[in-house]
This record gives C-alpha cells, sequence and structure tokens, in this order.
C-alpha cells in the first residue's frame, strides 16, 4: 500500500474501532429499548441479557390502558403539519419579498429578524401564555400553529438562498410577459426554492413534532395533548418495577414515526444542520 | 423613448411596493406572537402580577429584579445550569473537535463519514420526553438495565459494585443529566464543524501538499483559522440553548428526591413561578426570564470577543 508501515495500518484500524463504539454507544440505548420492550417487567428486573422475550402483548396492553399513543400521534400531526406547512409558505414568501424587493423598511426588518433569532425563546414565553390567556386560545391548537407563519430562522435562510439561486433575469422577463408578482412567485420562484424550502421544512417538521415546553403550557386536557406531553404524564407512574417494559414499548412506539422520517430524509436534515454552521 | 423610460420608472417603483404584500402577513405575526410576548413580559416584570389577567397587579418598579438578584434559590438554579452546561459543553464540543480533527486529517483520510454522522447525529432526533423516559428507565438504580450491565462488567473481573442512584443523589444526577446532552448533542456540532472543513477551499490542502506541510501544520494553519467562525457559532447557539435547559431534568428529577435541589434549572425556577398551579408570580417571573436574558447576552458577547481577538 504506497509502502506505507504497518504501523499506520494498526492505527489507522484503532481509530476506526473508536469511532464504531461511539456509533455503538449512540445506538445501544435503542437497542436496550427494543429488546426491553419485548421482556415483562420482572424479567427485566431480573437481569440484563440482549434476547427479546415475548411479553410484547401484555406491555402492549399495559401501555394502551395507560394512554393511547397513536391518539397522541394523531394530535402530533395536527399541530406538525400545519405549522411546517405555514413556515415553509410564509417564510419563502417573506424571503423573497425581503430579497427582491427595495421598498422603505426592508433593512429594518431584516435586522429585526437577526435579533430575534439570537434572542432566548424563554424570554417571551410568560407573555406568550399571557396573550393566548387574553385572546381565549388555552387548550387549542392555534397558539402552537399560526406563530409558525413567522419563523425568523428560516426566513433568514431562505433570503440568502434565494438570493444564491434565484437570477432576477427570470423575474424581469416573466414581468415583461404580464404576469403578477403573485403569479410570479408561486409559477416560477416557489419551484426554483423548493429544495432550501423542503430542507428547511423538515428540520422544522421535527421541531414541531418534538416540541414539549409550549405545548405542555399552552394544553391542559388530555385528549388534546400531543405525544411529547402525552409521553411526559408518565412521569405519574411511578411504579417502575412492574411497569418497566410498558414505559421500553411506550418509548419505542414514540420513537419510531421520527425514525421513519429520517430514513426517507436524511440527506436533507444532514446538509439543513450544516447550513446553520455555514450561514454565518 | 423619453416617454417609455418614465413609464418603466414608474412601474417598477410600484412593483417594489409589492415587496410589503410579501412580507406584510409575516410582519402581523411577527408582531403579535413574537415582539409583543417579549414586551408583554418586559412590562409584567416591573409589577406584582400573580397570574396574569386574573386579579389587580401593581407597578412595583424594580422590586422584582432585586428580589431575582438576592434570591439565593435563583442564584443556586443558575449554578446547576452554569454546571451541567459546563460539563455538557467540554464533553460536547471536545468530543466533536475530536471527531472534526479524524475526519479532516490529512494523513489517515478517513472514509465512512457519511455513515458515521448519521448514527452519530440519530439521539438527536428524538423528542426529550422519550430520550428522558428512556434513561429514567435504564438508570433506575434498583431495577435499571445499566446498573445490571455494569455489575456484570465488575463481576467479569471479580469486584463487587455498590449500585449507584444514578439520577436520585445529588451527587451524580447532574453530571448524568451533562452526559445525557452530550449523547444527544455532539452529533449535531460535529456535522455542523465537518461542514465548515468541507467549506474550506480545496486548493489550500493541495497548496499545502506541495509545499510538504505537515498534518500538524494544516490543522494548525489551514483547518483551524478557517472554522473559527463556526467554533463561534457552535460555542454561542449551544450557550443559548444550554442555559435554558428544562425538558432533561424537568422530566428526570422527581421533585421528591434528593437531587430535586441540584438539577433545578433556571427555567424549571422560571417555570415554578410562571406557570406551576399554587406557586405563580408571573411578575417574579418575568424578572427572571430577563436576568437569564441579560446573562446569555453578555457571555454572548464575551465569546464574541475572544474569539474576534484571537483572530488579529
Amino acid at each position: 500500500m504506497k509502502g506505507k508501515s504497518i504501523g499506520f495500518c494498526i492505527k489507522k484500524t484503532i481509530l476506526y474501532l473508536l469511532l464504531i463504539l461511539l456509533g455503538t454507544v449512540c445506538l445501544f440505548p435503542f437497542l436496550l429499548m427494543m429488546v426491553n420492550a419485548t421482556r415483562s417487567g420482572v424479567e427485566i428486573t431480573r437481569g440484563f441479557t440482549l434476547i427479546p422475550s415475548n411479553h410484547i402483548k401484555e406491555n402492549w396492553e399495559t401501555v394502551f390502558s395507560y394512554f393511547n399513543l397513536f391518539k397522541g400521534m394523531w394530535n402530533s400531526v395536527k399541530v406538525a403539519v400545519p405549522a411546517t406547512l405555514l413556515t415553509a409558505y410564509f417564510s419563502a414568501l417573506t424571503a423573497y419579498g425581503l430579497a427582491m424587493y427595495k421598498f422603505k423598511g426592508n433593512s429594518v426588518i431584516f435586522y429585526t429578524i437577526v435579533i430575534f433569532m439570537m434572542i432566548p425563546g424563554q424570554l417571551g414565553l410568560i407573555g406568550f401564555y399571557n396573550l393566548c390567556t387574553k385572546l381565549h386560545m388555552v387548550n387549542s391548537y392555534a397558539p402552537l400553529i399560526i406563530p409558525a407563519i413567522a419563523a425568523p430562522g428560516t426566513v433568514f435562510f431562505l433570503r440568502q438562498y434565494v438570493l444564491s439561486v434565484l437570477s432576477p433575469s427570470l423575474v424581469e422577463a416573466a414581468r415583461i410577459d404580464g404576469a403578477n408578482e403573485l403569479y410570479t412567485f408561486h409559477k416560477i420562484v416557489l419551484p426554483i426554492m423548493s429544495p432550501g424550502i423542503a430542507t428547511m421544512a423538515i428540520m422544522g417538521f421535527i421541531g414541531n413534532w418534538n416540541a414539549y415546553l409550549l405545548p405542555m403550557i399552552i394544553l391542559n386536557k388530555n385528549e388534546k395533548f400531543t405525544l411529547p406531553v402525552m409521553m411526559a404524564t408518565l412521569r405519574a407512574s411511578t411504579d417502575i418495577q412492574s411497569n418497566q417494559g410498558a414505559i421500553y414499548l411506550a418509548v419505542a412506539i414514540s420513537v419510531i414515526p421520527i425514525l421513519l422520517v429520517f430514513s426517507f430524509f436524511s440527506k436533507y436534515i444532514i446538509s439543513s444542520i450544516s447550513a446553520g454552521g455555514v450561514k454565518e | 423613448m423619453v416617454i417609455h423610460m418614465k413609464q418603466t420608472k414608474t412601474k417598477k417603483k410600484d412593483i417594489n411596493k409589492a415587496g410589503y404584500l410579501f412580507v406584510l402577513p409575516f410582519i402581523i405575526v411577527f408582531l403579535i406572537f413574537s415582539v409583543y410576548p417579549v414586551l408583554r413580559t418586559l412590562y409584567l416584570s416591573f409589577t406584582n402580577a400573580k397570574i396574569a389577567g386574573v386579579g389587580t397587579m401593581d407597578f412595583v418598579g424594580l422590586n422584582n429584579y432585586k428580589r431575582v438578584l438576592t434570591d439565593k434559590f435563583f442564584w443556586k438554579a443558575l449554578g446547576n445550569t452554569a454546571r451541567i452546561w459546563g460539563l455538557n459543553i467540554v464533553l460536547q464540543l471536545g468530543l466533536a473537535f475530536l471527531l472534526m480533527m479524524v475526519f479532516s486529517d490529512i494523513k489517515y483520510k478517513m472514509s465512512g463519514l457519511a455513515v458515521f454522522r448519521i448514527i452519530y447525529y440519530l439521539p438527536n432526533l428524538i423528542a426529550c420526553t422519550s430520550v428522558a423516559f428512556l434513561f429514567k428507565t435504564l438508570l433506575d438504580w434498583r431495577y435499571g438495565t445499566a446498573n445490571q450491565l455494569i455489575n456484570m462488567i465488575y463481576k467479569f473481573f471479580g469486584a463487587t459494585y455498590n449500585p449507584v442512584d444514578w439520577l436520585g443523589t445529588a451527587a451524580h444526577a447532574g453530571s448524568t443529566i451533562s452526559i445525557i446532552q452530550t449523547w444527544m448533542w455532539f452529533g449535531n456540532s460535529f456535522i455542523m464543524l465537518m461542514a465548515g472543513v468541507q467549506g474550506i477551499s480545496k486548493d489550500y490542502f493541495e497548496a499545502a501538499a506541495i509545499d510538504g506541510a505537515g498534518r500538524w501544520t494544516v490543522f494548525g494553519k489551514i483547518t483551524l483559522p478557517l472554522i473559527r467562525p463556526i467554533l463561534l457559532y457552535v460555542a454561542i447557539t449551544s450557550l443559548i440553548g444550554g442555559l435554558q435547559l428544562f425538558d432533561l431534568p424537568y422530566l428526570m428529577a422527581d421533585k421528591a428526591s434528593a437531587s430535586y435541589n441540584s438539577v433545578q434549572t433556571v427555567v424549571m425556577y422560571l417555570y415554578k413561578f410562571g406557570f406551576e398551579t399554587g406557586t405563580t408570580q408571573v411578575g417574579y417571573a418575568s424578572a427572571i426570564a430577563y436576568v437569564l436574558f441579560l446573562i446569555i447576552l453578555v457571555i454572548s458577547v464575551i465569546q464574541f470577543k475572544l474569539f474576534n481577538r484571537k483572530e488579529q
């Protein structure tokens, strides 16, 4: 091998082994979760094994006697899907408006967006809840969905994106053809922006799907709970010894949808995190 | 010709006005749901409101802020947050940095980045509530699988293992949460750092190779200086996120347990006064929110200054 020494090969192998070990640390808890989801509480208490057992049905019954996870998933869908669509569409609209039109106040809006990207979310929490009380929006999905129209981070990213992928001459040409501005946006700009929008939308979806603090504050009726809020009610079940298997199964069921999303869109997800770092 | 030019000019002005329509929905929602809540919180922080919108509230000036600064439970919570975040950030950035060094090394030329990246990122996808209950159950000191596993390893070496209560004792709970946070976030940091390395023009590395530069020279003189902005970005975002730590400690530490006081973070303390029935003092919670914001702001500015000074 190009005269590389044995020492080099050994070192490289050790590096790979360490990388694989770290990967195992990342995946092992999930493996334990899946194995333990099939074992009864008593079996889990007795000792550690990687061999699955046959108590999945009892665990399933315990989980669903405690809460209906599918209902929670459906509630999460009802929040995360509209919120993601609103973020995707209106962020693209705003980003295009900021990037392609020179109007008074444009840069003020842009800098306000940048400032709000850096403001920690907890700062407005109290005021937000206060506002929702006044608007009689507590225990409805509206406060979790409507604010998605204004997502500063997504607008910021898409503004840079549209500047780099859209040539103004294309828009000019449409104008000469007599197309109105909104029509041009829908028919010409949106398709060109779609890879960037997709990247942000998937991350937005995951964020909405996993959100805990805000839904917990806004929602206070069991039948409205999104999946993470529903999962958090496990807190009340202190009897870990007898219900361990059921808890593992509940966690496993809650994890499956997001793993499915990831298996289809991992490329977009990785590239959106990368974009997060490069945008500065 | 002149008339024609004039026409296009007025038309262009109209077209630019259309920009307002494009940003209008954003502006309206942004003002109502982002700007107003932040200002409303500021207003409430100067009042003695108990439950926002219910009962009377009076203006109390800076009293809430004075109370925050002398509240020993607040300082304890801030200390807890800093301790959990501190260990977490050292491990998380350290690990991400080491991985970045391994994968950008010009001598070893490691392959498989795409696969490792996905595996390392996986824990970050899972909702905090699921992660919390997964580890809470695994780490249960009497019945949990983690202690069983450690016990097996001890036995293998002929030693006896005294089961550690990872979450229930003040000595361990904070570090345990730091490590779980690291497990969740190091992949994210690694991907960002790696994106920075991949963004460096190949020309630099080729030129360095022609000059016969060693791997450490390349790393120190090319890679490190060029990813500094991304390092700063990762450091600041993890600071903003880390000081707002809530989900994991809130879900993993039982209120009744001995460890609760050692893992109660600032946002958990804020939550107690902002939302928990019986203890709501919205005015005071708002002041806590602003004090935390100022602390985050000051540390961000310091981080920014430190990084920029080195660059010169």
